[in-house]
């Protein structure tokens, strides 16, 4: 499979990326570098191999609800950009 | 000499007697990154008001005969993608430039109660994505031994701290390799331990099935009392395993007569350095010696796991980078208009290339059409990986080969190829893919650069991986030689 710089624009707007055009021309050419050498894969025959997610034996990790001490707001905000009232403050989501 | 060569036990007989206090290590290890942090460029931040703090609070300490934890006193260097209350973490990236964190990963919390000293934040490739150091958006590490070459990477900063003599030890992370490569380029010992028995709580995610903790040190021994302070259960990760934690000091025997080495040809093979593969044939000489036997194995989907580790990694860094938008933390550009202009002017000003490719190779891996194609095929292949790995530890205790296929590389020489950077990574991704434990320590020199030795183990039996790594180098000089700076 081989991408396309309207591929790379499509991704990157997946990804919430802004790239200027010599970036998008720079990723297209590495990354069909790269997914050219990942088609390696297909010489292998997975029909019948189950994925692995990760490798612990562990399903379901359960704990009982137990209420315990959350952050207090102030220090939550404290690494916030923009804060008011203890709460984040963007820029108008509906004009 | 460095205080730093001195043994931790005879460090603990010292402050015991009196002959030497915190504040001496603190004073020492300042005072070397003082020296020599110009020429290496290991540390992103150092905390010399808190380490001193913390010396003077455990010099009172000392003066009250009260027990002490296992790490008492130890100048210790973080990587800086694990959270440290209250000391700027940044993971060497600009979008994270003003990050406080507001809590201590467990691996801190850890430490604080093993009593060592946090000295400072340690510089690695942003986010952990890297093999050489030079994707730090802050500054360049450099190689102790060379400083023309890289410390490898991506816990560069940590390897080439304790190399320098800055710190007593440092913590890194491994997600395809990040501690044990820079520890074989920079002639220290890393160990990364088994999948799930260091908790991942506080450090920050990049591929969350395979990132690991571990310590870098000078010898095996510290490798062992390092990983017995951070290792166990913990409710904060949900991938944390409940296992016994053994005492991995006691298991460091020098006793390896009758240990079962397989060595797979396919790390041994093509693109392995020459003065590499005989450092790992000298080690096998002198496993030999000590009683052990090894034979050339085959795990033949070696060649596949560099190609399914950059799949599975960059999607899982996909996912876990999109919590960087410049809403809750982190740097906000100040060209962002609407809300799309801050998520997507904030990641791209805030990102470095290395960054921005992985997450854009991991978005295709996920979109929609190519889901099956990449991302399940790359966790089947995993699954042939393991397997691998599972059918050779039914006959052989450890596998032993290479840390990497050469020593380290110049600065700059692969930075423009990213492709042929990730091939560099062959003999440490399968480790991660599979989850087991792996130790890096050195096994000899080319051209006044270290090589490393690494030696795999079954899944948490690193009680095993320490005590062949510790047996061999108690009959080698290796870790003993120390560069000049």
């Amino acid at each position: 499979m081989s991408i396309s710089i309207q591929d790379v624009e499509h991704v990157a707007k997946l990804a919430r990326l802004e790239l200027r055009q010599e970036e998008k021309e720079t990723f297209t050419g590495q990354l069909n570098a790269i997914l050219k050498y990942m088609d390696k894969l297909n010489e292998l025959d997975t029909s019948n191999v189950q994925p692995t997610s990760h490798v612990l034996p562990l399903v379901n990790v359960m704990r009982e609800d137990e209420p315990h001490e959350s952050l207090p707001i102030e220090k939550v905000m404290l690494n916030a950009p923009d804060e008011e009232d203890g709460q984040f403050r963007v820029p108008a989501v509906i004009e | 000499m460095s205080l730093f060569d001195l043994k931790l036990q005879d460090i603990h007989n010292r402050l015991t007697n009196k002959e030497l206090s915190v504040s001496d290590l603190v004073d020492a290890s300042l005072a070397r990154i003082q020296a020599v942090d110009d020429k290496v460029g290991a540390f992103l931040r150092v905390d010399e008001e808190g380490a001193r703090a913390a010396a003077r609070r455990l010099d009172d300490k000392l003066a009250s005969g009260e027990e002490r934890g296992l790490l008492f006193g130890l100048p210790a260097g973080i990587k800086d993608n694990i959270v440290t209350e209250g000391l700027i973490t940044t993971c060497a990236s600009k979008l994270l430039a003003n990050y406080v964190p507001i809590y201590d990963a467990t691996v801190m919390k850890k430490l604080k109660a093993a009593e060592s000293v946090t000295i400072g934040k340690l510089n690695m490739d942003e986010f952990a994505m890297g093999g050489s150091n030079e994707n730090s958006a802050f500054q360049l590490t450099r190689n102790p031994w060379n400083t023309e070459h890289v410390p490898g990477g991506s816990s560069g900063g940590s390897a080439a701290a304790v190399a320098a003599g800055e710190v007593y030890f440092a913590l890194g992370s491994d997600t395809g390799g990040s501690i044990r490569q820079p520890a074989a380029y920079c002639g220290v010992v890393g160990l990364k331990p088994t999948y799930g028995l260091v908790s991942r709580y506080g450090l920050v995610a990049f591929a969350s099935s395979l990132d690991q903790i571990g310590p870098l040190t000078k010898n095996v021994e510290d490798a062992a009392y390092v990983l017995q302070s951070i290792a166990g259960y913990d409710r904060f990760d949900s991938t944390s395993a409940n296992v016994d934690i053994p005492d991995y000091v006691s298991a460091l025997t020098g006793d390896v007569k009758g240990l079962k080495i397989g060595v797979p040809k396919e790390y041994m093979g093509e693109g392995i350095d020459p003065a590499v593969k005989e450092a790992v044939l000298n080690a096998l000489k002198t496993f030999e010696s000590l009683g052990a036997t090894w034979e050339e194995i085959s795990m033949p989907h070696t060649e596949y796991a560099i190609a399914a580790y950059y799949i599975i990694a960059s999607s899982e860094a996909s996912s876990n980078l999109a919590r960087f938008d410049g809403i809750r933390y982190g740097v906000r550009s100040p060209n962002a208009g609407n809300l799309l202009e801050v998520f997507e002017k904030s990641r791209s000003e805030g990102f470095g290339p290395e960054v921005k490719r992985r997450i854009m190779l991991g978005t295709y891996a996920l979109s929609s059409g190519y889901y099956d194609a990449y991302y399940l095929k790359a966790q089947k292949v995993r699954t042939l990986v393991k397997q691998d790995f599972d059918r050779a530890f039914e006959q052989y205790d450890v596998i032993i080969g290479p840390t990497a296929p050469t020593p380290a590389f110049r600065i700059g020489s692969k930075i423009h190829d990213p492709l042929t950077m990730y091939l560099n990574d062959i003999c440490t991704i399968p480790v991660n893919l599979a989850g087991v434990p792996a130790i890096s320590v050195p096994c000899g020199q080319a051209d006044g650069l270290p090589i490393g030795l690494q030696i795999i183990g079954k899944a948490f039996d690193e009680s095993t991986v320490l005590r062949v790594a510790h047996a061999f180098e108690q009959s080698t000089e290796y870790h003993k030689l120390r560069p000049s700076l």
